[in-house]
């Protein structure tokens, strides 16, 4: 018999003494903590995420760009990577200030090594944990962008903030087109091996800089997004 | 707003209620690997482990750190509870259909581009993975801490064909270059404190790849940084990687690694070749099942809202990570555990290590004493179902507890540890383990069970208590392991039964 048969033969006799078929044993729902509301959600998001000992900033859509600039200056990044469905109204401005390159330049782990800084935009923020998920879309670009550059600014939209964890779950649900890698950040890299004692900055990014895109009167942010390339 | 509570201890939570139900069939128990043959049983290590004062002073500082960050983060969630129920339902759905779920998580592997493969038992995951990593013509892979991977002892397995497996995560790397053994599910190097992981690095990490700087200090920034310099050329040109899981999503054919510091995503992002070893108890049923154990694990075991980082990949993703992924399904006793209808909900085991973190023989003892890569409560439960009762390690393992409960409180998946303990004692003690024990047992069911009797050995009982007066009986032949570390009562010079005869005579009293 090869493993296969035989594991599933030995787990089948395991549970010999279970007659219900699947799916009809007791499931307590798992309820969300319902938002108190939009701006109390973006708060709480902002403060989690800085818990952990990552920047946030705030920015209204048209400031987006000068707001990286700034950042990437104020952390001496020389270099910048960026993904291919980057929103190119960000990069504007970065690219008159240092050197931008695109994912496909930055072809290896070795090249990324080289490069100082990542900025890339999410795919969902959860303000009861303080977590950014990237579903390394298009605007993410691929997983080893944002981990290997030690300096990883991300761009996220209001609307993309959930208030509790089942919320996020229930967003990332794969769709038609089968499941995406997903990387869920929560703060910069970290660890608490020695000692107990929390030390931020082990392998990824040390740096974590987080930007909320709050929608404001003259254009929602939602629509720069979609300007950019698929 | 809180869906009720299953009364603890009811059956339905771990299987059928039906009295008529089949008998269920257990496998094979788990082989003891050869790092923990002939392991003296818990009391004898527990000793040597206790006269350490360094690593008990270590102990007691971590684990009580860790256990005030879990009870602020479990606080700060008012549906904790109905949280771990859900959690605890998820995994018994998941068990009790096990079959159904693993056919349909390989179904949706196989369909994404992953090559999944079945290991019975330790040595046939060690060839199956050996034999992945040989076709890949390398002699090194990186590893991604993994309870399944110690539990095989893939590294040994490994090392013996002239692959150098390298741990990744701090921790492991600290007990790797130190030659030793892990001692915490979370923090296998909790046991040792800054100056000595200092010494390791500075002594070690030369002879396997980049040394550590010469003027390295024991700031843990700085000893963290050591490690990172000295891992990243090894991250940048391993070709193969191996990792273990956190949960497999049958619906999906996703798998899960929960992490803090980015050795995870490096390894299962940046190799051509990922293998992963998966305990066939790691499935959950549906994705939406992550709702609730994304937040039941890291608050329970880091002590966090959320750990840094969770990497979730299915199968292979085209031109996203690496392009050649296998997944071994792993067995190695856990159909044996399966079979038991009390005994399985050890294998909801999420290994968060909160039960670790709030006990009292584990902060004194450390994991060692526990001679499993499972120390602490589920230790104590797991290893015996795992490999049985038949070694000295795993007849005493059911008796190292003080069955105070901390751990049932603080599992996130409601395994109730206390009670799998005195079933296990039950068990132990039916085979003949504790013979003392036993005999002295019979004994005594043979003087209750006759009133004749019981008034004869309290005769005895109240002389002897007149001739020993107010003496303090510091042991009695024959129970020195009882008595050694306890005063024995005094016997009464008088039973109620006696007193009662000489107060009242025989006018109808109780006889």
């Amino acid at each position: 018999m090869s493993a296969r048969d035989e594991i599933l033969a030995r787990v089948r006799g395991a549970v010999a003494d279970v007659t219900t078929p699947p799916g009809s044993g007791p499931r307590t729902p798992v309820v969300d903590v319902p938002s108190p509301g939009v701006a109390e959600t973006l708060e709480l998001f902002a403060e989690n995420v800085a818990d952990y000992r990552a920047t946030v900033l705030r920015a209204a859509p048209a400031d987006v760009g000068a707001i990286i600039t700034d950042t990437l200056r104020t952390h001496g990044c020389r270099s910048v990577v960026v993904p291919t469905g980057l929103d190119r109204e960000w990069l504007r401005e970065v690219e008159s200030a240092l050197e931008v390159r695109p994912e496909t330049e930055v072809a290896t782990a070795a090249d990324l090594s080289s490069v100082d800084a990542v900025v890339t935009a999410s795919a969902v923020g959860i303000a009861t944990t303080g977590t950014i998920v990237l579903d390394h879309r298009a605007d993410q670009g691929r997983r080893a962008l944002t981990l290997v550059p030690d300096t990883h600014i991300c761009v996220i939209r209001a609307d993309q903030v959930v208030h509790d964890v089942p919320e996020a779950v229930g967003r990332l649900r794969p769709d038609a087109d089968g499941p995406r890698p997903l990387t869920w950040i929560s703060g910069p890299s970290a660890t608490s091996d020695i000692e107990l004692e929390r030390v931020e900055g082990v392998h990824g990014p040390r740096t974590l800089v987080v930007v909320v895109v709050t929608a404001t009167e003259h254009g929602s942010p939602a629509e720069h997004h979609e300007a950019g390339p698929a | 707003m809180t869906p009720p509570i299953p009364a603890e201890g009811d059956p339905a939570a771990y299987g059928s209620a039906d009295p008529t139900a089949a008998p269920t069939v257990a496998g094979p128990v788990q082989r003891t690997s050869a790092t923990f043959i002939g392991m003296p049983k818990f009391p004898e290590a527990a000793r040597v482990a206790l006269a350490n004062t360094q690593q008990r002073r270590n102990l007691h500082h971590a684990t009580h750190t860790i256990r005030a960050k879990r009870a602020a983060v479990v606080d700060e969630l008012p549906q904790w509870e109905a949280l771990r129920v859900a959690g605890a339902e998820a995994k018994d759905e998941a068990l009790t259909h096990l079959g159904d779920y693993l056919e349909q998580l390989e179904a949706n592997l196989t369909a994404r581009g992953a090559v999944v493969h079945w290991a019975r038992d330790a040595q046939e995951a060690n060839a199956i993975v050996l034999e992945i990593v040989r076709a890949k013509e390398v002699d090194e892979v990186v590893k991604v801490k993994s309870m399944a991977t110690q539990e095989i002892e893939l590294n040994e397995a490994l090392e013996a064909a002239g692959i150098n497996a390298w741990e990744t995560d701090l921790a492991e790397l600290i007990v790797q270059l130190g030659h030793d053994r892990p001692s915490h599910i979370l923090v296998p190097a909790i046991h040792r404190n800054r100056s000595e992981i200092r010494e390791i690095f500075s002594h070690e990490m030369g002879k396997v790849g980049r040394p550590a700087p010469s003027d390295l200090t024991d700031e843990p920034a700085r000893l963290a940084e050591a490690a990172r310099l000295h891992l990243r050329e090894k991250f940048l040109r391993a070709r193969v990687a191996v990792s273990g899981a956190n949960f497999a999503v049958a619906d999906t054919g996703t798998l899960v690694v929960v992490e803090s510091e980015g050795n995870g995503r490096m390894c299962l992002t940046l190799p051509e070749t990922l293998i992963s070893v998966v305990g066939i108890e790691k499935v959950l049923p549906t994705w939406d099942d992550l709702g609730a154990m994304l937040q039941l694990l890291p608050r329970s075991s880091t002590g966090e809202r959320m750990n840094p980082y969770t990497t979730m990949w299915s199968g292979v993703h085209e031109g996203d990570g690496p392009q050649d992924v296998h997944v071994v399904l792993l067995d190695n006793g856990r159909s044996h555990v399966l079979a038991d209808r009390l005994g399985r909900q050890a294998l909801r085991c999420i290994r968060c290590s909160a039960c670790l973190n709030v006990c009292p023989v584990y902060e004194r003892t450390g994991g060692h004493a526990y001679g499993s890569v499972y120390p602490g409560p589920i230790g104590a439960v797991l290893n015996p179902q795992l490999r049985g009762t038949t070694s000295d390690v795993d007849k005493s393992l059911p008796y190292a507890s003080s069955l105070c409960g901390a751990c049932f409180d603080a599992c996130p998946v409601r395994i109730n540890i206390p009670e799998l303990l005195v079933e296990l004692r039950g068990k132990v003690v039916e085979e003949g383990g504790h013979t003392a024990e036993s005999v002295a047992m019979k004994a005594a069911a043979w003087v209750l069970s006759d009133p004749k009797r019981l008034a004869g050995a309290q005769k005895a009982a109240t002389t002897a208590g007149r001739v020993i007066g107010k003496r303090t009986i510091r042991s009695v032949p024959g129970l020195g392991a009882w008595t050694n570390a306890r005063d024995l009562p005094t016997p009464p010079t008088e039973t109620f039964r006696q007193w009662w005869v000489r107060e009242h005579g025989d006018e109808g009293g109780p006889r």
